[in-house]
C-alpha cells in the first residue's frame, strides 16, 4: 500500500478499503527497517501516531472526517511540535521540546495527517545535501553512498522510500525542489507568505518558505491546500483565498506558454541532465504546452546574492540560541563569566556550516560593509526579482533544471563551500523573488533521477500544479520506486 | 573663561498600552518575575513578533502634538547585541525610517523667556527584560516580564543649554504623554526614564564638543544633577589640557558622579539592518486625520485659555495644566463654583495640593471630589463660613466625616453674622484690652488688627471677620 499516492490513499480511506491505523502500522514497519540505514528521521512518534490514526478512524467511521484524515506524513524537523523534540538538525536544540505546534503542524493535523515522526535535516536548514545535522548525514534511497539533497533530505529520503507519503519541508535557496530532484519525487515551495512561518524555526526570514514533498504534483496540492493560509501570527502572510488545488488539477488544461532561459543549459549543466530535462520540455510541449526562449540576464548573480542575504537574516535569528533559556549550554561554563558562556555554548552547540554563516552574516551587516553588502545584494535582489517578472510577461512558467548535475557522493562537497552552494544555482532565483515552484521527476542519469523545475508568477500555484500534474499524466517517472525489490515491497 | 553646556536627551517612555509591542502578553508592573513573558517576549524558536496597532497610535497621536512629520512608510530594524535580558539577541526599533520626526515643543525657562527645543524624531521600539544582580550570590537572576513592553524613543536635537533647560524640557515632555494618554509617566517603574547626550564648549564657539552619554536617569532631579557633574568633569578635563573621550556614562546619585559605563573596546557594532519578520508601517491620511479627532488639548493651549478665561497668571495656569487631571479638577471648581477662579485656584494649588503631597496620593485618587470643593467655596461665597473655618471643613471632608452641609452643621461652625452677637464680642474684647485700645486711640492703626484677632478668637473663627472689623472701628470711633 506504500506505492500509492497519497491521493489514492485519502480515497482507500474514505472508503474504508484500508484504515488509518493499519496505514499506520504498515508505515512505521517501514520506518523501522528501513530507517537505520537511510537515517531520514531524528524522531519516530509512534505512540503519538498510533492515536491520531485511532482517532482519525473513528471520525471516518462517524463520516465527519477532516480531508487528509489518516494520511502518513512527516515533519521537517525545523517545525515546532508540541511536546515532541524539534532539533533543527542541530545539538544546540538536541534538547528543546518544543512547547507549542507550527501553524503548519496544527494545520495538517487539523486535516486528518497522522504525523510519524520529525525529519533529518541539515543544520538550521544551512546546506543542500543533509550532511551537516548533528544526527549524522541522510543517506540517498537510491544510492546509500550517496546524499538525498538538501536541506529537506530527510523527508525527501523518508518519501523516495515510501516510508510516509508526505513530508513537510522548507526551502530557502532550494531546500525543497533540489533534495525531491536528487530523491526522484516531486517537490512544491508556494508563494512567499503562503504558508505561514509560525513555528518554523527561522534560518532566514524573507527567504524561509514552507512547503511539501510527495509523489506527485497532485499529493503536493491536497498537502498545500491544508497547510496554506493567512495567519494572523505571521506578518509576512499573505491574507489571500486558499484555492482547491486538487480539485482545479481537474479543470480544464489549455496549456501554457513555457520560457526557457538557453543561459541555463550552459557548461555549469552536467550533460544528461540537460538532455533530461530537454526530453521533458518536448513532453511537456506534446503535452499541449507552448516552448518560448526567455531571458534572466541577473540570475548569475543569485548565488552571491543569497549568500550575503541568508547570512546576514541568519546571524540575526540565530542569536537566540546562547543558552540561557533553552537548549544546550556548553556543561563547562559552568561557574564562567557571562562572555564564556556565551561562547562556549555557541563553539559547542554550533556545526561548522552554521558557524560559517553567522560569520558571514554578521560581517556582511558590519559598520562600513553594510552599504557595500547588504545593501547592494537587495538591490541584486530586486533586479531578479525584475528579470522574473520581465519573463512572465511573455511565459505563465519558466523552466530548467532543478539542480546541476544528480545527487553526489556523501563528503564529496563538504570540503568546498562554493560548489555545494552551487548546486542551487537554479533554484535561489525563486526564493529570492518569494515566487511559486516546483521540481518533478523527469528522467534518469545512470540510475540516478534528474528533476525538472517549473516557476511561475505570485500565487499562481494552481496553474503551476496543474502543470506539473499534466506532465505527470503523460510520464511515468515519478512512479519510480529506488532499489525496488526492497523499497516496492 | 567662560563654558557653555549642550544637551540632548533621548527619552523613553513606555507605551500605555494592556498588551506589548509584539506580543499579547500583558504589560501590567509588578507581577512575579517572568509570568508575564510569552514565549515570543522569550525568544522561542520559530515564534514571529506582530506589531500591536495601539502602539503605532499613539506614537502618532505624540507625533502631531509636537508637530512631527508623520512618516507614511517607516521600517522596523534588528539592533543586534547579546546580553541575558536581550532573549532574541536583538532589539526590535526603528532605525533609518521612524515613525515621525522633525517636531518640537515650547519649554519655560527660568527668567520666563520661552524656548523652541527641537525634536529630532520618536520611534517605536521594545523594551529590554531586566537582570537582577542582588539576591543571587555569584549569579544573575533575569526578569522577562517588560522585555517586549512598548517604547516611544523621543530624541531632542542638542539644543538646550545646561541641567535646568534639560529638566524643563524632561518636564514637558512628560506632561504631554501624561495629556495624550500614552504613558503613564511613573519614574519609579521606569516607564519613563532618559539618556542624556552631554558635552561642553567655551561660548562663542560654533563646533560642538565631544560628548558623553549618561544612561539611564529616571528622575528630574537625577537629570539635572548628572548633567551638572558630568558638565563639571569635562570642563576640568579641558582645562587640565586634555580630551573629553566619547563614551557610554553611569550617573551614580550615591556618590553623585558618573563613571564609564563600558571601554570602546566592547563599544558595539548594533549590525542594523530591517526586520524580515514585519512588513513597513504604512499610515495613510484617514488614519492620520482619526488620530487628530482623539487628540485633547495640550498644555500649553490648556494654560492660554486659562489666562484667558479665568483671569489666572502664567504663573497659575502653568501649574495647573502641568497635569491634565489637575487642569480638569480646576475647571469643575472653578465653573461649578461661585467663587472667582482665583479662589479655585488657590485652593486647588494650596489645599488640595498639600493635601494629596502629604498622603501621597495622585489627583485621579484625591479624597475630596472637585464638585464637593467647589460646595465649600460657595459656602466662603455665601458667608457661611470664613475662609479660615473653610480650612477646618477641608480637613474634615478630606478625614471623610460627611458632606459640607453635615460638617458645617454637626461641628456648629456657621458663621457668626448676627450684629448683636458681634457687638457684645466686641465689647468683651475692648473692656479687657485697655492698653491697646488707648494705643489705637492715639493712632497706631496696626493694633485694630490685633484687636479683630481677639474678637475672632473668642468666637472660635466663627465671626464674620468684615463685621469684626467694622464693628470695632465704629465702637473705638474711628
Amino acid at each position: 500500500m506504500h506505492t500509492r499516492t497519497l491521493a489514492q490513499l485519502v480515497q482507500d480511506l474514505r472508503a474504508r478499503r484500508v484504515s488509518a491505523t493499519e496505514l499506520t502500522k504498515h508505515f512505521l514497519a517501514r520506518i523501522e527497517r528501513f530507517d537505520p540505514a537511510l537515517n531520514a528521521f531524528v524522531t519516530v512518534t509512534a505512540e503519538q501516531a498510533l492515536a491520531q490514526a485511532a482517532d482519525a478512524d473513528r471520525k471516518l467511521a462517524a463520516g465527519d472526517a477532516p480531508p487528509l484524515a489518516g494520511v502518513p506524513i512527516a515533519h521537517k524537523d525545523i517545525f515546532c511540535t508540541a511536546g515532541v523534540k524539534t532539533s533543527c538538525g542541530s545539538r544546540m536544540l538536541d534538547n528543546f521540546v518544543s512547547p507549542y505546534d507550527a501553524t503548519v503542524v496544527a494545520k495538517l493535523g487539523a486535516a486528518g495527517c497522522v504525523m510519524l515522526g520529525k525529519t533529518n535535516m541539515d543544520e538550521f536548514a544551512m546546506g543542500s545535501s543533509s550532511e551537516t545535522s548533528y544526527y549524522g548525514p541522510v543517506k540517498n534511497p537510491w544510492d546509500h553512498a550517496l546524499v538525498p539533497g538538501g536541506s529537506s533530505g530527510g523527508s525527501a529520503a523518508a518519501v523516495a522510500a515510501r516510508l510516509v507519503c508526505a513530508g513537510t519541508g522548507t526551502d530557502t535557496g532550494g531546500s525543497i525542489r533540489q533534495p525531491a530532484a536528487l530523491s526522484g519525487i516531486t517537490g512544491l515551495k508556494p508563494t512567499y507568505g503562503r504558508v505561514s512561518r509560525y513555528g518554523m524555526i527561522a534560518f532566514a526570514s524573507s527567504l524561509d518558505h514552507g512547503g511539501v514533498l510527495a509523489q506527485t504534483a497532485e499529493d503536493c496540492a491536497l498537502v498545500l491546500e491544508a497547510m496554506a493560509g493567512f495567519d494572523p501570527r505571521d506578518s509576512t502572510s499573505l491574507d489571500e483565498p486558499v484555492p482547491p488545488y486538487g480539485r482545479l488539477l481537474d479543470e480544464p488544461w489549455d496549456g501554457v506558454t513555457i520560457g526557457v532561459p538557453e543561459s541555463f543549459f550552459d557548461d555549469g549543466l552536467e550533460a544528461g541532465t540537460a538532455a533530461a530535462v530537454r526530453a521533458a520540455l518536448k513532453d511537456l510541449e506534446k503535452a499541449g504546452a507552448k516552448l518560448k526562449t526567455v531571458e534572466l540576464p541577473n540570475m548569475h548573480m543569485s548565488v552571491p546574492v543569497y549568500y550575503v542575504v541568508a547570512p546576514a537574516e541568519a546571524s540575526s535569528n540565530l542569536s537566540r540560541y546562547d543558552g540561557i533559556r533553552f537548549g544546550y549550554r556548553s556543561p563547562s561554563a559552568d561557574g564562567e563569566d557571562l562572555l564564556t558562556m556565551y561562547m562556549r555554548t555557541r563553539g559547542e552547540g554550533f556545526g561548522a556550516e552554521v558557524k560559517r554563516r553567522i560569520l558571514t552574516g554578521t560581517y556582511v551587516l558590519s559598520a562600513g560593509y553594510f552599504d557595500a553588502y547588504y545593501l547592494q545584494a537587495q538591490k541584486v535582489r530586486k533586479l531578479i526579482s525584475d528579470d522574473f517578472a520581465r519573463a512572465f510577461r511573455d511565459c505563465d512558467i519558466v523552466a530548467g533544471p532543478t539542480a546541476p548535475s544528480p545527487a553526489f557522493r556523501i563528503g564529496d562537497k563538504t570540503d568546498d563551500p562554493v560548489q555545494m552552494y552551487l548546486n542551487d544555482i537554479y533554484t535561489i532565483g525563486a526564493d529570492l523573488a518569494g515566487l511559486p515552484a516546483i521540481s518533478v521527476p523527469c528522467g534518469f542519469v545512470r540510475g540516478l533521477p534528474v528533476g525538472l523545475h517549473l516557476v511561475s508568477p505570485p500565487l499562481t500555484e494552481a496553474k503551476l500544479l496543474t502543470t506539473a500534474h499534466r506532465y505527470q499524466r503523460a510520464t511515468d517517472w515519478h512512479t519510480r520506486v529506488p532499489a525496488a525489490a526492497e523499497y516496492a515491497q | 573663561m567662560s563654558w557653555e553646556i549642550v544637551v540632548g536627551l533621548e527619552i523613553h517612555a513606555q507605551l500605555a498600552t494592556k498588551s506589548k509591542i509584539f506580543s499579547g502578553a500583558s504589560t501590567q508592573y509588578g507581577a512575579a518575575p517572568n509570568s508575564q513573558a510569552s514565549l515570543v517576549d522569550l525568544g522561542y524558536p520559530g515564534v514571529l513578533p506582530v506589531l500591536n496597532g495601539d502602539c503605532v497610535a499613539m506614537a502618532v497621536k505624540f507625533g502631531l502634538a509636537t508637530g512631527c512629520t508623520i512618516s507614511r512608510r517607516s521600517v522596523f530594524a534588528r539592533k543586534n547585541y547579546f546580553y541575558p535580558d536581550l532573549p532574541k539577541g536583538y532589539q526590535i526599533s526603528q532605525y533609518e525610517l521612524p515613525i515621525v520626526h522633525g517636531g518640537s515643543v515650547e519649554i519655560e525657562l527660568d527668567d520666563g523667556r520661552t524656548k523652541t527645543v527641537r525634536i529630532t524624531r520618536a520611534h517605536l521600539e521594545e523594551d529590554a527584560g531586566k537582570s537582577l544582580h542582588e539576591d543571587f550570590a555569584g549569579m544573575s537572576g533575569i526578569d522577562l516580564n517588560r522585555a517586549g513592553t512598548g517604547l516611544l524613543e523621543i530624541v531632542s536635537e542638542p539644543d538646550l543649554r545646561g541641567p535646568a533647560e534639560a529638566g524643563a524640557y524632561m518636564r514637558k515632555i512628560h506632561a504631554l504623554v501624561r495629556y495624550l494618554e500614552i504613558c503613564d509617566g511613573n519614574m519609579q517603574e521606569g516607564s519613563f526614564r532618559c539618556d542624556a547626550n552631554v558635552s561642553v564648549r567655551r561660548v562663542g564657539e560654533a563646533k560642538l564638543g565631544t560628548r558623553a552619554e549618561l544612561k539611564n536617569l529616571n528622575s528630574f532631579r537625577f537629570v539635572e544633577k548628572a548633567i551638572e557633574i558630568e558638565a563639571e568633569r569635562q570642563i576640568e578635563i579641558i582645562e587640565g589640557g586634555g580630551k573629553v573621550v566619547q563614551e557610554t556614562r553611569l550617573y551614580d546619585p550615591d556618590r553623585d558622579e558618573t563613571r564609564p559605563m563600558r571601554s570602546k573596546e566592547e563599544a558595539n557594532d548594533y549590525r542594523y539592518f530591517p526586520d524580515p519578520d514585519l512588513l513597513p508601517v504604512a499610515i495613510d491620511d484617514a488614519f492620520i486625520a482619526g488620530i487628530e479627532s482623539t487628540l485633547p488639548e495640550l498644555p500649553d493651549e490648556k494654560r492660554t485659555r486659562f489666562m484667558e478665561q479665568y483671569g489666572l497668571s502664567a504663573y497659575d495656569a502653568g501649574v495647573l495644566t502641568a497635569q491634565r487631571a489637575l487642569a480638569e479638577y480646576f475647571e469643575i471648581v472653578a465653573l461649578k463654583s461661585r467663587a472667582a477662579p482665583k479662589i479655585a485656584a488657590n485652593w486647588v494649588m494650596g489645599e488640595l495640593t498639600a493635601a494629596l503631597n502629604r498622603d501621597g496620593l495622585e489627583i485621579g485618587a484625591s479624597r475630596v471630589a472637585a464638585p464637593a470643593l467647589a460646595g465649600l467655596l460657595d459656602k466662603i461665597e455665601a458667608g457661611t463660613i470664613s475662609g479660615k473655618i473653610a480650612k477646618e471643613v477641608f480637613e474634615a471632608l478630606w478625614a471623610g466625616e460627611g458632606t459640607v452641609d453635615e460638617i458645617i452643621e454637626k461641628r456648629g461652625l456657621v458663621q457668626i453674622s448676627d450684629s448683636g452677637a458681634i457687638d457684645a464680642l466686641v465689647d468683651q474684647v475692648v473692656a479687657a484690652n485697655p492698653t491697646q485700645v488707648e494705643q489705637f486711640r492715639a493712632g497706631k492703626q496696626q493694633v485694630l488688627g490685633f484687636l479683630v484677632g481677639q474678637v475672632m478668637k473668642a468666637s472660635k473663627g466663627k465671626a464674620n471677620p468684615q463685621q469684626v472689623n467694622e464693628a470695632l472701628r465704629k465702637k473705638l470711633g474711628a
